[in-house]
């Protein structure tokens, strides 16, 4: 594309459904499979990319100039990135902004990360709006189109996302406030972050901790985090979860939402193509007002099977009604689907995290329920 | 929220004329705002003194008042209509000032009016600089060091504190008028005491200078129930210093990091809600570049150029949605029109890159200052639309219709270092240019960034376009190269120019190998949602989503920026044109590029191509949609333009043939026209050369007009009246050669008639004629013209309807065609014919409620004027009187000299109408911002040839009752007459001189035709700008003096007993 220096390196991204794009490969030189989607954030790419909700995921950016401002030391939502790859129209090769240490491009292959610029990714997000998430791999011009469609038909991605992006061992995060055990299912910095900022005493834990270990750490509220894929994937977080409904107070985001869902007996299903970006609309159910949010989910609460639960819904997305919100009727527990962390994308909603320090403000010491 | 049940009726109050500052922008939103309230089932009164606007069209309002927007008139219709609200956010400041007006007056009180919207008193504390501050400081939001200064003095006691530079703000006023950055206390001086005049509140807001910050503006919405959105944010690639009308803007931001984004984003909303906004609002930050220190700089409370600009970048409709805010209805229970499936709280998402840039008229004004400052100059601007940043600011380039394809200079290589150097440290008009100068010459970067602060990332972007200009010259017909070149932007005469060849060759050459452009969708959600929007812009990629349908279609190609000659009357035109295609069953078409105008809104035409207007843009559509024609008569001089290389490209132009258009256009042909017809015209010639000039002129006899060939607006035309002139002006005013004659006419005074008309080719329709008030020499657009003719005979009347039909005929016209003819001792002589719709469309349109780029439009796609149930002639004259009085943008544009002449200089107009001409020419005059006050002093400074002329209505203007004041040579001839008229000491006089009269406020009317010219230094030139700046109506014509001195004559009549009818009868004399 415009401007990109060196050899230039022509790639494919060759989709499932047999549709080939050509564009010239940056970043990492390695040769991927993954699940497209897109996301239509127009700032933020640096906070997407480190994300580990797009575990496995090649993210295309619908906005066609990435990598404006560069890469900073500030924005990293995760050390480790774990998105697959990238799909860009245009990778900037001359960032500009105070904060910028390396070019995108410089980034990716520090992390081993492959992109592709120089695609319609207009086109690309036409044909996943149409054909619903689907899977993709990027390779080099030399692959014959045909194999690698075989090859991707018949790939079965991982169902591990989870287990790859978890911390491996729990670590203290202290703070002299409210004690809030975090499980990290592919935790954001940013969750950290608003909790660091009303001074919590965070302990964030690996994704299968136990309920018991847990409650052994006396929390004041228990965080359930995002995290990348389908939350049926972690059936033994969903018992966990089960298990400390009642206990203390539970603040869930994004997969954490999903699986308190699934822990109080309603279902989860696929959407057909996520959403991703930092423009949807949520609506109060409580208060009537609308906020703009951050999301990134392929999957959703199924509201009909709701009823049978002791849940009800707080938050719905208004442009297409999937359930966005949850609290429990009897627990102060309550999750949402977006994230209230924003990074990156509209802090509109940040009083969530004031929400959950005064419930475990209110709760503190009190015994919710005989175990 | 449901919508409000209490209201029945609202006041939309509009914008009215176009100055530098307000234009055609609040057409489109207040077209949008009534159609949105009628929508909702409201009863919708309007007022606006604008006839060339869509708004004023009886269709889109339930009451349209074209009439003064004036606390007077105003206050007549609230009593008449008796509306339950006002809705005065809609209408630019002009509307909001006049509300503010109202209230304070206790009218809106008095009748029970709501105000609808935002509070007036959020509208104060947005507006009143100290309010303002109060505001940030309790929300703890910073804003730049200040101080709200009366005076001189405070101006000199916070310099002492802050030190230079600071910027100057006015207080309450348009554009920034009269404002401007300080370096030094001669600057200050100039500034502060011309910012007090100019604020209606004589205030001014002195501030720490921000120069260099990056300027980041947010549009913001807000409802009654709190929901608040952006719609959209964009960077200035002009850092602070630059007023944001007057710089080259991209949406959205480019080199912002979400966290940056998200700061602003979160002061945005912070503001909006604390002003309780209900609609939509526009904020302005300064960000440093090299923290995160941000200052807010402005916040406008209601609708404005940016929010059109934001509309039409997103495709988000902001002025349709604030309308029904203001009605109680909110965000989140509105669809998002262009999705119909989304909700409209919502933020939009844009998967491309938008580029603005202003269109200034310095093209006209050559001796203006054209330094960009905080006080707007730009009349208009275009906005492109690509997948890459270059593409997208390339294509702005060309759709300013300056002659110029790319970030190139002409006659770049006579331009030194030295000066490259100047003009991009000082900001002006053509800073993109030398910045792509100084690239070509291998300035770094860097270097330029230490000049002009621009960001880097923008510096890098041109010189990737810069560079690639020798990829492209090394690489003739390479098709890779090529495809590159054109996903950057690049034109076809660029490159043909880069590989030596013609431009057709490269367009050629291109469609032989399929390089050419796909067409996307704007849609607001970057293709996550389904949209059936028909907006669509062009680029270089894979997919295109523009599906032809089987239907019929007609390209309609718009009329560009809004420039001085070329106004809002296009754009009122080509909308009619596009309703009247619709309505014949076609599928209409619309291609163009100003972001400001009505045609440009996604849900007038059948399909809107935001595209630039040249011909390989124009063409590629063509080839797409396949259209049984294109209509090139409502878009001005811009569509005419291309109406010869479309014809080329073998495309069917619709109406009058190209051919016939030139032989209206070409003078020749013309004067062969002419003589076959028996029309007689004023004795002229074409020269292709100096000598032959010279020669011709002295044939004819001086004084002649001057003026090259196929000309817009009348520009670079002149009067000269002696040889000398002549040569100075053939040596500095064009470039005659053999491909760009001038035409040397005699110069004929006379009383000058202006014809609209359309002919089918059979019949032709005039539905009226009109009647200048200043004398030929004066251009149309900028003479006062009067509907019906008032001094016409029966024989003059019957001369210029036969002349019109003939030459309607005789040049073979189907459609509208508009005729100048001058009479001048008592002979009808033609001056010019203009074969397309022409400024007085729209005025002539709302006189006698004839749709004539409607009746055109059919008349074009075959149906007959007969058919249409109109014959051949005049129409029967409507009762009234209405004239149209043009508007001028004087104050903001330094050094340009006011004398009214045959080049054009006004940017607007507005109507009077009434029973009496005298009576309409108030209401006209008032309304063009000219106060008429019934006694007063007037100064008179007057050429020598006019002085037996000025005698009369000096006589008269003494004999109502006003002071005489007149420069030495003046007072003494009119002394000598008889007439008291007191001496003013000349310019650099001791003591006080006539400037400082004139700043002391003591005229209220100045008479000067003394020493045309267009040299600054000169005397005349000193006192017109002095008057100008100073807000005094300064009249360079008798004929315009002597009409307001018959509207004072027939206002203090009437003060003291019934008028008589004729008392105008002596007035006659003096006019001819």
């Amino acid at each position: 594309m415009a401007g990109r220096k060196g050899a230039s390196m022509k790639k494919q991204l060759i989709l499932e459904d047999g549709t080939v794009f050509i564009g010239e490969g940056f970043g990492s030189d390695k040769e991927i499979i993954g699940e497209v989607v897109f996301t239509t954030g127009m700032t933020g790419y640096q906070e997407v990319l480190s994300d580990p909700s797009y575990c496995g995921q090649i993210v295309t950016f619908t906005y066609p100039l990435v990598g404006n401002y560069g890469i900073n030391r500030d924005d990293f939502e995760t050390i480790r990135p774990a998105v697959k790859a990238l799909v860009v129209k245009e990778a900037a090769d001359f960032p500009s902004n105070f904060r910028s240490e390396m070019s995108l491009d410089e980034y990716l292959k520090m992390k081993q990360i492959p992109a592709i610029c120089g695609i319609d990714t207009r086109k690309l997000t036409r044909i996943i709006r149409r054909y619903g998430t689907l899977k993709g791999a990027i390779v080099s011009v030399e692959e014959k189109a045909e194999e690698v469609i075989h090859r991707l038909q018949a790939a079965v991605l991982p169902t591990d996302q989870v287990d790859q992006v978890s911390t491996k061992s729990a670590y203290p995060n202290p703070g002299r406030g409210y004690r809030v055990v975090l499980m990290d299912f592919g935790m954001k910095h940013g969750i950290l972050r608003e909790l660091n900022n009303r001074d919590c005493d965070i302990i964030v834990v690996p994704h299968d901790t136990t309920a018991e270990e847990i409650l052994q750490l006396n929390p004041d509220g228990i965080m359930l985090s995002n995290g990348p894929g389908d939350p049926k994937d972690v059936p033994h977080a969903i018992e966990t979860v089960s298990k400390l409904i009642g206990k203390v107070p539970i603040f869930g985001i994004c997969l954490g939402h999903q699986l308190f869902a699934l822990a109080s007996g309603a279902d989860t299903f696929k959407l057909k193509f996520g959403h991703r970006g930092s423009n949807h609309p949520v609506k109060d159910l409580a208060t009537g007002k609308t906020a703009l949010t951050s999301q990134n989910h392929s999957y959703a609460v199924d509201e009909e099977t709701i009823a049978n639960t002791e849940l009800k819904i707080t938050h719905v997305a208004l442009n297409d009604g999937t359930i966005e919100g949850l609290a429990h009727k009897k627990y102060p527990a309550f999750t949402v689907q977006y994230h209230p962390e924003a990074s990156p994308g509209p802090e509109d909603d940040n009083h969530l995290f004031d929400r959950f320090i005064n419930m475990m403000k209110e709760h503190a010491g009190k015994e919710l329920q005989h175990a | 929220m449901p919508k409000r049940t209490d209201i029945k009726s609202i006041l939309v109050i509009g914008s009215g004329p176009i100055v530098i500052g307000q234009a055609a922008e609040f057409d489109y939103a207040g077209t949008q705002a009534c159609l949105a309230l009628k929508e909702e089932g409201y009863r919708v009164i309007l007022v606006n003194s604008n006839p060339a606007t869509i708004m004023t069209d009886t269709e889109i309002a339930d009451a349209v008042y074209i009439e003064p927007i004036t606390l007077e008139f105003v206050s007549r219709i609230i009593q008449k209509e008796r509306p339950d609200a006002i809705l005065p956010t809609l209408g630019g400041q002009t509307g909001l000032n006049m509300a503010v007006e109202l209230a304070k007056a206790g009218v809106l009180d008095e009748y029970g009016v709501k105000v609808l919207g935002t509070k007036l008193s959020a509208i104060e504390q947005a507006e009143d600089r100290d309010l303002f501050r109060q505001l940030m400081n309790e929300l703890n939001e910073p804003v730049p060091e200040s101080e709200i200064i009366h005076t001189l003095e405070e101006a000199y006691t916070f310099v002492e504190r802050i030190g230079y530079p600071v910027i100057v703000r006015p207080a309450y006023t348009l554009g920034g008028t009269g404002g401007g950055i300080c370096t030094n206390e001669e600057e200050l001086i100039e500034t502060v005491t011309s910012g007090l005049k100019y604020s209606p509140v004589t205030q001014c807001l002195l501030e720490k200078s921000i120069a260099g910050y990056k300027e980041i503006e947010y549009e913001v919405m807000r409802d009654s129930n709190d929901n608040a959105i952006v719609v959209c944010n964009m960077e200035n690639i002009d850092p602070v210093g630059v007023h944001t009308g007057d710089s080259i803007v991209v949406a959205p931001s480019q080199t912002l990091s979400d966290r940056e984004y998200q700061m602003m984003r979160n002061t945005s909303l912070k503001i909006i809600r604390a002003l309780g906004i209900e609609g939509g609002c526009n904020v302005q930050l300064a960000l440093d570049p090299h923290s995160f220190q941000y200052y807010i700089i402005e916040v406008n409370p209601r609708v404005s150029r940016s929010s059109a600009l934001a509309s039409k970048a997103t495709g988000y409709p902001i002025a349709k949605l604030a309308a029904k805010i203001a009605v109680g209805l909110t965000l989140d229970e509105m669809k998002n029109p262009v999705t119909g499936k989304t909700y409209a709280c919502f933020e939009p998402a844009l998967d491309y890159i938008v580029s603005k840039i202003p269109r200034w008229p310095f093209d006209k004004f050559e001796s203006a200052n054209r330094t960009l400052g905080t006080q707007m100059k730009a009349t208009g601007e275009v906005m492109a639309i690509g997948r890459t940043l270059e593409e997208s600011i390339l294509k702005a380039v060309r759709s300013l219709e300056s002659g110029v394809y790319h970030l190139q200079l002409d006659d770049a290589e006579e331009i030194s270092d030295a000066l490259i150097e100047k003009r991009i440290r000082k900001a002006g008009d053509e800073r993109l240019f030398y910045i792509g100068e100084a690239l070509r010459r291998g300035v770094a970067i860097e270097t330029i960034h230490e000049w002009c602060e621009i960001d880097l990332f923008f510096l890098k972007k041109f010189s990737n376009i810069v560079e690639f200009e020798k990829e492209v010259a090394a690489h003739p017909f390479d098709a890779e190269v090529a495809r590159k070149a054109k996903e950057m932007g690049f034109a076809d005469p660029v490159i043909a120019a880069l590989w030596g060849v013609k431009e057709k060759e490269v367009y050629d050459w291109r469609k032989e190998n399929q390089l050419i452009p796909v067409y996307k969708m704007v849609d607001t959600c970057a293709a996550e949602f389904e949209s059936a929007t028909p907006y669509y812009y062009g680029t270089y990629e894979e997919e295109n989503e523009s599906i032809v349908t089987d239907r019929k279609k007609v390209v309609v190609l718009g009329s560009g920026p809004i420039r001085i000659g070329q106004g809002v009357e296009f754009d009122y035109a080509t909308v009619h044109s596009v309703w009247a295609i619709k309505e014949a069953g076609y599928e209409a078409i619309i291609i163009n590029n100003n972001p400001e105008t009505v045609s440009t809104d996604f849900s007038i035409s059948d399909k809107l191509y935001f595209e630039p207007l040249t011909i390989e843009d124009v063409m590629h559509i063509i080839d797409l949609e396949q259209p049984e024609g294109v209509v090139v008569q409502f878009g001005g001089q811009t569509a005419i333009n291309l109406a010869e290389k479309l014809v080329q490209h073998g495309v069917k132009i619709l109406g009058t043939t190209v051919e016939d258009l030139d032989r209206a256009e070409n003078r020749d042909k013309f004067e062969q026209t002419l003589q076959s017809l028996g029309i007689p015209q004023p004795l002229g010639k074409t020269a292709f050369s100096v000598e032959a000039a010279v020669e011709i002129a002295k044939e004819i006899g001086y004084p002649v007009l001057v003026r090259p060939s196929y000309v817009l607006g009348g520009r670079a035309m002149e009067i000269v009246y002696k040889e000398a002139e002549l040569l100075h002006y053939m040596k500095n005013a064009v470039k005659v050669n053999p491909e760009h004659p001038v035409l040397i006419d005699r110069y004929l005074t006379g009383k000058e008639i202006e014809v609209d008309a359309i002919s089918d080719g059979t019949d032709v329709v005039i539905p009226g004629i009109m009647e200048h008030i200043e004398r030929a020499g004066v251009h149309s657009g900028d003479s006062i013209a009067v509907y019906p003719p008032q001094q016409l005979t029966k024989e003059q009347k019957e001369t210029i309807v036969d002349y019109t039909i003939k030459l309607a005929k005789g040049l073979n016209i189907v459609g509208l065609l508009n005729i100048q003819y001058v009479i001048s001792k008592g002979e009808v002589f033609v001056l010019e014919v203009n074969p397309r719709s022409s400024r007085t469309v729209p005025f002539l349109s709302k006189i006698t409620n004839i749709p004539m780029a409607n009746l055109a439009t059919k008349a074009i796609l075959g149906h007959s004027l007969h058919s249409q149930g109109y014959e051949t002639g005049l129409v029967e004259e409507e009762s009234g009187v209405f004239v149209k009085v043009p508007v001028f943008s004087f104050a903001k544009l330094r050094r340009v000299d006011t004398t009214l002449g045959p080049e054009m200089k006004s940017t607007g107009e507005v109507m009077g109408k009434d029973t009496t001409v005298e009576k309409a020419l108030y209401k006209g005059l008032v309304a063009a911002g000219i106060k008429i006050p019934t006694k007063g002093t007037v100064l008179l400074t007057v050429a020598d040839k006019d002085k037996e002329e000025a005698r009369a209505l000096a006589k008269r203007f003494y004999n109502i009752g006003y002071k005489l004041l007149a420069t030495h040579g003046t007072a003494q001839y009119l002394t000598e007459a008889g007439i008291p008229a007191e001496t003013v000491a000349k310019i650099g006089a001791k003591g006080p001189d006539i400037l400082d009269t004139i700043r002391s406020g003591e005229a209220q009317f100045v008479i000067n035709t003394l020493t045309r010219g267009k040299q600054p230094a000169r005397d005349g030139f000193r006192i017109r700008r002095e008057t100008v700046e100073n807000g005094i109506p300064c009249l360079t014509s008798l004929d315009t003096a002597e009409a307001i001195l018959r509207v004072l004559e027939s206002m203090i009549f009437s003060a003291e007993s019934m008028p008589k009818a004729g008392t105008s009868k002596t007035s006659e004399a003096v006019l001819l």
